[in-house]
């Protein structure tokens, strides 16, 4: 996420589980960035694989859609 | 009152209080039946070819009012126009007059004989000259490279698909969606000719804020692209808005993003609309599923007829507009069908989009043309070939990704040595990227591969989108 940031431009807050995304200084763009290179480097993209896509709120909503999807 | 047919905007205006609001201001626009925003100066601009060149959205939604009827045509800038446009766009629709305000940061680049500021505060006005002609309105493209394509409608033709329709009393709309684009005009135009409120956004104003004054005001009819209700959905804000009514329109929506609205507003009816600037609103569909129903194909509802021909969606409807200001190529077929460049396939008894022609992406709204990245990557001088494509996104419907056939030095060294080399060159070319392009430009992941199809034609195999 930092060097998302970095590349982008943008500063980041401090990661805490209940941090909401759109403040972390990701925008939308960030984020779809972020997604894409995780699955690049874990082989899955859990929102697209998920049935029920919920949108994460928070940095822990993030981290657990992530967690569920591993399984 | 239901007017059926399209008189001058301000003829919509009501005798009750309504309202435009901003970040910033409320504009009484009711007001201007006897008033003007644009100091009384109508007289001027009779006649006129005027470009509404404002900072803010709703000063364009009052100087669109009191243009409408009195100058010969109005054109209306994106708030995202590249400066470089500019002097093609005043020549390309033979601009005499440009209406600014405090915020437009285009103002000092439009050097015009007539220059009108509009105040989001309405003047009464003594005499104002009565709307009696047919202004032209003309929009531009956001799909090609280059200078955008300006596109001309009439009033009757951009309120065609919901001109009489009764509007309930309580309505308030509001729009993510700029309304000088066509699907937010669509909204601007709704919410005057329904004589009811309209909730606009404010240049940079964070999503939480705008949601906060959606729910204040509050909205009951919200329109936005699928990009822009993915990120309401991701602000804790999104609570404070419980609207009857959820349109997306602007790019495709897929089954996702459809099912987390339902899910967040289960009373509300949520319906994705298809339109494109050239062809206007084609159709809308509320059952809930992506795509839509091979029964709106081959026949003429509301008006508005469909056909597929070559994989792609054309249509043939009094809604469309009536040509392109400059651009050589008709806007549409000898039978007056538009080519969408939307290509379609069928799956059962619905068609569902299978992306653009020629491999165009939209990421939020915004196009990106594969070939364009694709120079920018065959610079590097390890790069022997490459393909850029779109790559669904849970966030932005889809971002850019690259396929990269490096040239075979890179590949020969050691396993090791190779990898280390292989993420050297990826930052490289993402590095060149990011100089190069714009942001939503910069492939989000790149892949290296062995090699790419080439079709028969020599060209690189390019599934649509």
């Amino acid at each position: 996420m930092d060097q998302i940031a970095r590349e982008h431009g943008k500063s980041l807050a401090p990661l805490r589980d209940d941090l909401v995304l759109l403040d972390s200084g990701l925008d939308s763009l960030g984020f779809a960035v972020l997604v894409a290179r995780l699955e690049d480097k874990l082989g899955v993209d859990p929102f697209t694989a998920s049935e029920d896509a919920l949108f994460p709120v928070t940095f822990g909503d993030f981290v657990k859609v992530y967690e569920n999807g591993a399984h | 009152m239901a007017h059926t047919e399209a008189q001058s905007l301000r003829h919509y205006i009501a005798s009750e209080e309504r309202f435009f609001f901003d970040r910033h201001t409320r504009a009484r626009f009711t007001d201007l039946a006897g008033g003007t925003s644009l100091g009384g100066r109508l007289e001027e601009l009779t006649g006129k070819s005027v470009l509404v060149a404002t900072g803010s959205q709703l000063a364009t939604a009052l100087a669109l009012i009191e243009l409408d009827g009195i100058a010969r045509r109005f054109t209306i800038l994106p708030p995202d126009a590249d400066p470089e446009h500019f002097a093609a766009i005043v020549t390309g629709a033979d601009v005499d007059a440009v209406v600014v305000d405090q915020n437009s940061t285009a103002s000092a680049a439009f050097d015009l004989p007539i220059r009108v500021a509009c105040a989001a505060e309405i003047a009464a006005a003594g005499r104002l000259p009565a709307p009696t002609r047919q202004t032209e309105g003309v929009m531009l493209t956001s799909g090609t490279t280059g200078v955008p394509k300006m596109v001309v409608h009439t009033l009757a033709g951009l309120t065609a698909a919901f001109r009489g329709r009764p509007v309930v009393d309580d309505t308030v709309w509001g729009t993510f969606y700029d309304i000088r684009r066509y699907g937010g005009l669509q909204i601007f135009l709704r919410a005057v000719l329904g004589g009811v409120s309209l909730i606009l956004s404010s240049a940079g104003e964070p999503i939480g804020e705008h949601l906060d004054r959606l729910g204040r005001h509050g909205v009951t009819h919200l329109l936005g692209t699928p990009t822009h209700w993915r990120r309401a959905l991701m602000s804790p804000a999104i609570l404070r808005i419980s609207p009857r009514y959820v349109r997306l329109s602007g790019e495709i929506a897929d089954q996702a993003i459809l099912d987390s609205l339902h899910g967040a507003f289960p009373q509300a009816v949520v319906s994705h609309a298809y339109a494109s600037t050239e062809a206007g609103v084609a159709f809308e569909v509320r059952d809930g599923f992506a795509g839509f129903p091979a029964e709106f194909v081959d026949r003429v509802r509301d008006g508005v007829e469909m056909k597929v021909a070559q994989d792609s969606l054309r249509i043939r409807s009094p809604r469309a507009a009536s040509r392109y200001l400059s651009a050589d190529a008709p806007l549409a077929d000898q039978d007056g069908f538009v080519d969408t460049g939307d290509m379609v396939e069928l799956r059962g008894d619905r068609y569902v989009f299978a992306g653009r022609r020629g491999g165009i992406i939209n990421i939020g709204g915004l196009k990106v043309h594969p070939e364009e990245v694709e120079a920018v990557i065959n610079r590097h001088p390890q790069v022997r070939m490459s393909l850029v494509r779109s790559k669904a996104s849970p966030i932005t419907g889809s971002v850019v990704v690259a396929d990269v056939v490096l040239k075979d030095a890179v590949l020969k060294s050691s396993a090791d040595a190779a990898m280390n080399e292989l993420g050297r060159v990826k930052g490289d070319i993402l590095k060149l990227c990011r100089d190069a392009l714009p942001r939503q430009k910069v492939p989000a992941a790149i892949r290296i591969v062995a090699s790419l199809d080439v079709a028969a034609t020599g060209k690189l195999a390019r599934r649509y989108g």
